[in-house]
């Protein structure tokens, strides 16, 4: 008995149950390339035998690319499908460069899922605006999915998307797909044009007054560059929208997932196991604290 | 409560031995006190007393006959139930990419830790909060923890540096704790107070009490050891505002004393590795040069590294002062968000290890001086 | 058929002015249709004009050599464009195009001058509005250019 008055559940040879920071095996199922640096991987278990467990949109994986390191990842897939484990990635480091290399049959480390999921439920019965800048489109994808697959649930959903350029549109084919629906709007820009893009170009925010959907009954889940959040929240709440009802996902280094490590600290919180999503009204107070 | 002789401190280790722990406790080496592993009697500090300051600390020897009459080490405990190095995990990759991991098996002897002041019950206290959670344990730390007893050994006098009086952690003992030593030397006597306050301390007392000669030790608690504790508690210069500093370092973000501090601090990371309850790690992994096995290891990191906020592109905290800033905010003020409690216990110890003597007590009470509104 | 007073009373951009003001400025207003792909200036042109969109999308476009059309920004309904008329040398700075079929009231620039002049009250209302939606362009801009998308910079 510790001072916790807890007992250590024990395996037959003694040693503690459930060592957290031990990957399980998964094995690329397939590989994809989005844009010139964002590519898909879904994963099953390397052991036939061991089921996926149950994510909620906005969770993540540590993914560990073997020898390098782990990375957290949000899963991009859709929750109401069992059977899939798919991240979008962005190479951006040493780690993730090495996972753009893999080819199906590999293996690498999963640990999780972790974090604070979207809050879908939240938002049933109101209006639902996804605002995705960047490969911030990925996190925010599985709570869509979730929404278009419990229709009913729901009033309005709009998605705004904004990145870069024309080339770095992240799940075009979906994206155009989506735009087809008609019980959804989709608004797409980009910041700089090219000779190819016929669309919109400005920045995302400016989307807004173009969206269809009820201020005062809204939910907005915002996912992008901490930059892209900042300008994106005074347009919402300059149209009335409370900040309770306006959810982000904050980004910090982090070295374990669960709490442990002290990397993702924000303040009080912890990015990892109390996030990465947080309501604006949770965060406002600090969210313009620089180097916080 | 009871007392016996000092003459049988020696039987008293030797009943903690055979209670199946190896003994860790206090012993000079290197011109400090350090926690090492300890055979008996003769390894204590015996006569051996310590002088800190901000950025000061020397050990002196005198003709006091008092095993423990030192205040405290740059050592803690976190390093027996924390350790600085850890394997996690190995693994390995066959060629065709498919990969086997392997757990690193825990250990977790009995061990014994003769000597924890007050301040540093509280702070193995505080990191079991971090470490051994309701959601998810740390196994390893778990393990050494059950495994590990605690016999504290209370403080007569405290250095410069201590503020456990107005931290409410000391220098009396309120719980956390296996056994509890009081040592009470004077001209003609010398003799243990010991108080017992777990199952496990019972049974440790009564191997004692069957070899060394146990007597009702209350009278001299009330009589010598209390009002030496009240004394030192009323005597210590430094003072830390325990519930004030919460608010007062979450209000003051942009306050000129963090320049002012960070005009001093070096970042060398001296604090946070002897800060008893400082818990940041990192993770190493590394790989054999032909890739096919593999390591995790957990070593301890700082919050004053550039590293420690990095994410692609660049460092979230990238000067100094927002690093020292994070640190003491954390320290007294967002630990009260994160884990239910403050995370200092004011033993000091970067107070007296700090090479320019930043003294967290006096920046708490610079930044309060000229509160912004 | 709504009348220009109506159709700018509508119109986001005109909302902080007033009934008898949007009156006097409708004076200076007329209907126009713009087809997919129709230029309504090009760089350098004298700009005595700026538009008001009603539906449909106008792009800022550049042209140089290596690049066919550079879409600088697009603007939709609800939305101006043309500040040039404005301040001499009143030169169009950029081409713009009608990225689709567009409804929108064309407001002559020299006649919105010259009422400016005649009633610098209205003017200073006027100038007032006009200074709000530059100052949120500008405000966008920045935010484009800082390409908060690419590559990541060192902080230090």
């Amino acid at each position: 008995m510790n001072a916790t008055g807890s007992l250590t559940i024990r395996n037959r040879g003694g040693q503690p149950l459930c060592e957290p920071m031990l990957p399980i095996a998964y094995r690329v199922k397939s590989f994809q390339a989005e844009t010139h640096d964002i590519f898909t991987m879904n994963l099953v278990p390397s052991d036939a035998s061991t089921k996926i467990p149950r994510f909620f949109p906005g969770q993540f994986n540590m993914i560990y690319a073997f020898g390098a390191g782990e990375v957290p990842i949000s899963i991009s897939g859709d929750p109401g499908r069992a059977g899939d484990c798919i991240h979008t990635i962005r190479a951006v480091g040493q780690t993730t460069a090495l996972l753009q290399k893999l080819k199906p049959g590999a293996d690498v480390g999963i640990r999780g899922p972790y974090g604070r999921p979207w809050p879908v439920d939240k938002a049933q019965g109101k209006d639902l605006v996804l605002i995705a800048g960047g490969i911030g489109l990925a996190p925010l994808r599985p709570a869509l999915y979730h929404a278009l697959g419990n229709r009913l649930q729901y009033g309005r959903i709009v998605l705004l998307f904004g990145t870069r350029t024309s080339r770095d549109i992240l799940f075009a084919n979906e994206l155009a797909e989506w735009g087809r629906r008609k019980d959804m709007q989709v608004l797409i820009t980009v910041d700089a044009g090219d000779a190819n893009w016929k669309g919109r170009v400005g920045v995302v925010p400016k989307l807004i007054s173009e969206a269809r959907f009820d201020p005062l009954h809204s939910v907005a889940m915002i996912c992008g560059p901490e930059i892209m959040m900042r300008y994106t929240i005074p347009e919402l709440t300059g149209l009335g929208m409370s900040e309770d009802r306006i959810f982000v996902t904050m980004e910090r280094s982090m070295k374990c997932g669960i709490g442990f490590c002290g990397h993702c600290q924000y303040g009080g919180v912890f990015v990892c196991k109390d996030g990465p999503v947080f309501s604006y009204d949770e965060v406002g107070a600090v969210f313009l604290r620089k180097e916080f | 409560m009871n007392r016996f002789e000092a003459s049988d401190l020696g039987k008293l280790l030797s009943s903690i031995e055979s209670a199946g722990y190896r003994l860790v406790g206090p012993r000079v080496y290197n011109q400090a006190v350090v926690y090492d592993e300890i055979r008996g009697l003769n390894d204590l500090p015996r006569g051996w007393t310590d002088e800190q300051g901000p950025g000061f600390y020397r050990i002196k020897k005198t003709d006091s006959r008092a095993y423990f009459g030192y205040s405290s080490s740059p050592r803690t405990w976190k390093e027996s139930l924390f350790k600085s190095r850890e394997r996690l995990f190995s693994s390995t990759k066959t060629k065709n990419g498919s990969i086997q991991f392997t757990r690193e098996p825990v250990e977790a002897p009995k061990v014994a830790f003769i000597g924890v002041r007050a301040c540093d019950v509280v702070a193995i206290a505080i990191q079991d909060r971090i470490f051994i959670e309701p959601r998810i344990q740390d196994p390893a730390y778990q393990a050494r923890r059950e495994n590990a007893l605690i016999v504290a050994v209370q403080c007569t006098s405290s250095s410069p540096t201590c503020f456990c009086a107005s931290m409410n952690t000391g220098p009396e003992v309120r719980g956390g704790y296996d056994l509890a030593l009081t040592e009470i030397v004077s001209e003609r006597e010398h003799y243990f107070l010991i108080q017992e306050n777990s199952a496990e301390g019972e049974r440790v007392l009564a191997l004692f009490e069957r070899s060394g000669h146990l007597n009702d030790g209350i009278e001299e608690y009330r009589a010598c050891a209390r009002p030496v504790f009240e004394e030192v508690a009323r005597t210590q210069k430094r003072r830390m505002d325990l519930t004030g500093v919460r608010k007062l370092l979450n209000n003051n973000f942009e306050h000129p004393r963090w320049e002012n501090v960070a005009a001093r601090c070096l970042n060398c990371t001296n604090c946070t590795l002897v800060c008893p309850t400082c818990f940041c790690a990192t993770v190493e992994d590394t790989a054999d040069l032909g890739n096919s096995t593999a390591e995790r290891w957990r070593r301890w990191d700082s919050c004053f590294t550039l590293d420690h906020s990095y994410i692609h592109g660049g460092s979230v905290r990238y000067t100094g002062k927002s690093r020292y800033r994070q640190w003491m905010t954390h320290k007294l003020s967002t630990w009260w968000d994160q884990f239910g409690t403050t995370g200092c216990v004011g033993c000091g110890r970067c107070i007296t290890w700090c090479p320019v003597g930043i003294d967290i007590t006096e920046e708490a009470e610079a930044i309060a001086k000229n509160e912004n509104n | 058929m709504k009348t220009i007073e109506e159709l700018l009373g509508e119109h986001q951009f005109f909302q902080k002015l007033s009934r008898s003001d949007i009156d006097l400025l409708a004076g200076c207003g007329r209907n126009q249709i713009a087809r997919a792909g129709e230029y309504l200036a090009h760089e350098g042109a004298s700009a005595e004009a700026f538009y008001v969109i009603r539906t449909g999308t106008l792009a800022l476009e550049m042209q140089a050599p290596g690049y066919a059309n550079l879409t600088v920004e697009t603007l939709g309904p609800g939305q101006v464009v043309g500040w040039s008329w404005l301040f001499p040398p009143y030169r169009w700075v950029f081409d713009v195009r009608a990225v689709e079929d567009s409804r929108l009231v064309a407001m002559d620039g020299v006649c919105l001058r010259s009422k400016a002049e005649a009633d610098p009250a209205l003017g200073y209302r006027l100038m007032k509005v006009c200074a709000e939606e530059m100052n949120a362009r500008l405000r966008s801009t920045r935010f484009q250019v800082l390409d908060i998308y690419g590559a990541k910079k060192k902080a230090s």
